[in-house]
């Protein structure tokens, strides 16, 4: 299989499956994150001179750890004038490690390196937005270019930006040592967190070209959270419910841009692969017996997977499941969720009077007017419904969200009741 | 005689694919997929999900997350294929190599075949988008 190795694709994959291993070792090596991210580009850059001619490396996770490794010291050695070297105790901890370096690359060992990655990318202090940017540019190795392009910002504040979170982290001082059963769960439901605001970024956005890849990016790195940690059963969760999102996109807009509510989707268009995992991984989750907000989002996202059409959709089940993350994470949005669910089996009118507490709390969410109007319009109070309809585009964040309520506002002109 | 042809690749590198580079590699594979269809020879033909989608179970009670073993390369895929020997089996092997360069083909021949049996079976392939 000699032939093989010029398959550019299959390098640029292997580079990019291997990032953050890589990385993650690199920095329990140098305990440093731009020594570590050096190291890691030099390896990339000898491999892609490298594997063409000679061939991939049986493991190229542990090739690229070991080049990386030896370019930085090598580098830091010849500049060792001008450059301090790192204390002579990691060093020396180097020394024998290359031999059993590639049984800890397959045994439980580097699962926290990577987990101690993400987890620095989420520090407290970090704002949402920076702890995304700052992963998808550590962990995941896009370009500043890329990321600002996703943000919607140019690419020197996005570089500013990252550089500023860099600093910070810089002085975040996690431990190196293994984490504790309490502090791994707590690292991985910081990560599982970041990922799933990651997953939003780009689903918010719908059919972006520019965003449309932080969902897959978010997938990507759940996948390879849980094959580190594969009896978590909220991880499992996580990945179903990013999924059965993921699903719907071929559906969720028509040809002119304009969003599609769940009920009038082509359910055809769903993307049934990605339901099949979705609804294996959710299925696996629930045999823990150990529940938490991500299985009990993706059994809601579940239910709906499961309908043929949206008349079938079981909604007693999506209203308790509701229920039950109202009791897990009670938030008026969680609320105004199982209105719609509660509406759909009661009536417009139970959906209202849910909702009713709700109105000071989410005075400027686009999504409670909305959902205010429609219950509203269904039960012929046309001009309330305007009312709202009116101040639902006045808090639309996207055009595609106006869009969709305006459709509505037209409807009410041609057929007012 | 009938061999399954095991494909056998990283699952993180193949599921780091861009859509445009898997479709690439599926194009390429369609085109032995249909020849093989005409020429009568093709079975079966099954591309898995990753293994972290997978459930193993040891013993009538031991059920574990994840796949049978932890290994470098995952089973992805496999295909049945109805040709009179090795030498047969091999050549449709290279094909699908040629086509799908990084992944490994492990040819065993088959000891038992039940066939669709499901009264509703789908006639129509899954799409694999």
């Amino acid at each position: 299989m000699n032939e093989v190795i010029h398959d550019p694709a299959w390098i640029h994959g292997a580079l990019t499956a291997a990032r953050p291993q890589a990385v993650a070792a690199l920095l329990r090596y140098f305990r440093d994150m731009d020594i570590a991210e050096e190291a890691y580009q030099e390896a990339c850059l000898r491999a892609l001179k490298s594997w063409p001619q000679n061939g991939p490396p049986r493991d190229p996770t542990a090739w690229l750890i070991l080049v990386g490794r030896n370019a930085a010291l090598d580098g830091a050695r010849k500049r060792s004038r001008d450059v301090e070297l790192p204390s002579h105790d990691i060093i020396s901890n180097l020394e024998d490690a290359e031999a059993p370096l590639i049984d800890r690359l397959d045994g439980s060992h580097y699962r926290d390196d990577v987990l101690r990655l993400l987890f620095i990318c989420c520090h407290p202090e970090l704002p949402a937005t920076q702890q995304i940017a700052l992963a998808l540019r550590i962990v995941s190795g896009l370009t500043v270019a890329q990321i600002a392009r996703a943000f919607l910002v140019s690419d020197a504040a996005m570089e500013q930006r990252i550089t500023r979170a860099k600093a910070r982290i810089a002085k975040a001082d996690v431990p190196f040592e293994a984490p504790g059963p309490v502090e791994r769960s707590e690292r991985l439901a910081a990560v599982a967190a970041m990922i799933y605001l990651l997953f939003n970024e780009g689903y918010s956005a719908g059919n972006d070209p520019d965003r449309a890849p932080l969902c897959d990016e978010a997938i990507r790195l759940a996948r390879l959270l849980l094959r580190l940690f594969q009896t978590e059963p909220e991880i499992m969760g996580l990945i179903a419910l990013m999924l059965l999102q993921q699903s719907r996109l071929p559906a969720r807009f028509d040809e002119t841009g304009e969003a599609v509510l769940l009920d009038d989707q082509d359910r055809t268009r769903w993307n049934a692969k990605l339901i099949s995992e979705g609804l294996a991984l959710i299925d696996k989750a629930m045999r823990h017996n150990r529940p938490g907000p991500y299985q009990v989002q993706a059994a809601i996202a579940a239910t709906h997977a499961r309908a043929a059409t949206a008349a079938d959709t079981q909604w007693a089940g999506i209203d308790a499941l509701y229920a039950a993350l109202e009791r897990m994470q009670p938030s008026p949005v969680v609320t105004l969720n199982r209105a719609v669910a509660t509406a759909k089996l009661h009536g417009p009118e139970a959906g209202l009077a849910m909702i009713a507490p709700l109105e000071k709390a989410l005075s400027g969410y686009f999504h409670y007017f909305g959902a205010r109007g429609a219950f509203l319009l269904q039960l012929g109070r046309s001009a309330e419904a305007r009312a709202d309809f009116d101040r639902a585009i006045a808090l639309a964040g996207t055009p595609a969200q106006a869009a969709h309520i305006r459709r509505h506002l037209d409807r009410l002109m041609h057929d007012p009741r | 005689m009938l061999y399954t042809l095991l494909c056998y690749n990283k699952e993180d590198v193949v599921w780091s694919w861009s859509k445009e580079e898997d479709d690439a590699v599926m194009n390429r594979l369609n085109v032995v997929h249909e020849r093989l269809v005409k020429e009568g020879k093709l079975g079966p033909a099954l591309r898995l999900l990753p293994t972290t989608a997978a459930t193993t179970l040891r013993g009538p009670d031991m059920v574990i997350d994840g796949p049978f073993a932890e290994t470098k390369e995952q089973l992805l895929g496999f295909y049945v294929i109805d040709v009179p020997d090795l030498d047969a089996a091999l050549a449709i092997a290279r094909e699908l190599s040629a086509a799908n360069p990084t992944s490994v083909y492990e040819i065993r021949p088959v000891a038992l075949y039940l066939p669709e049996a499901r009264p509703n079976a789908p006639k129509d392939r899954i799409k694999a988008y």
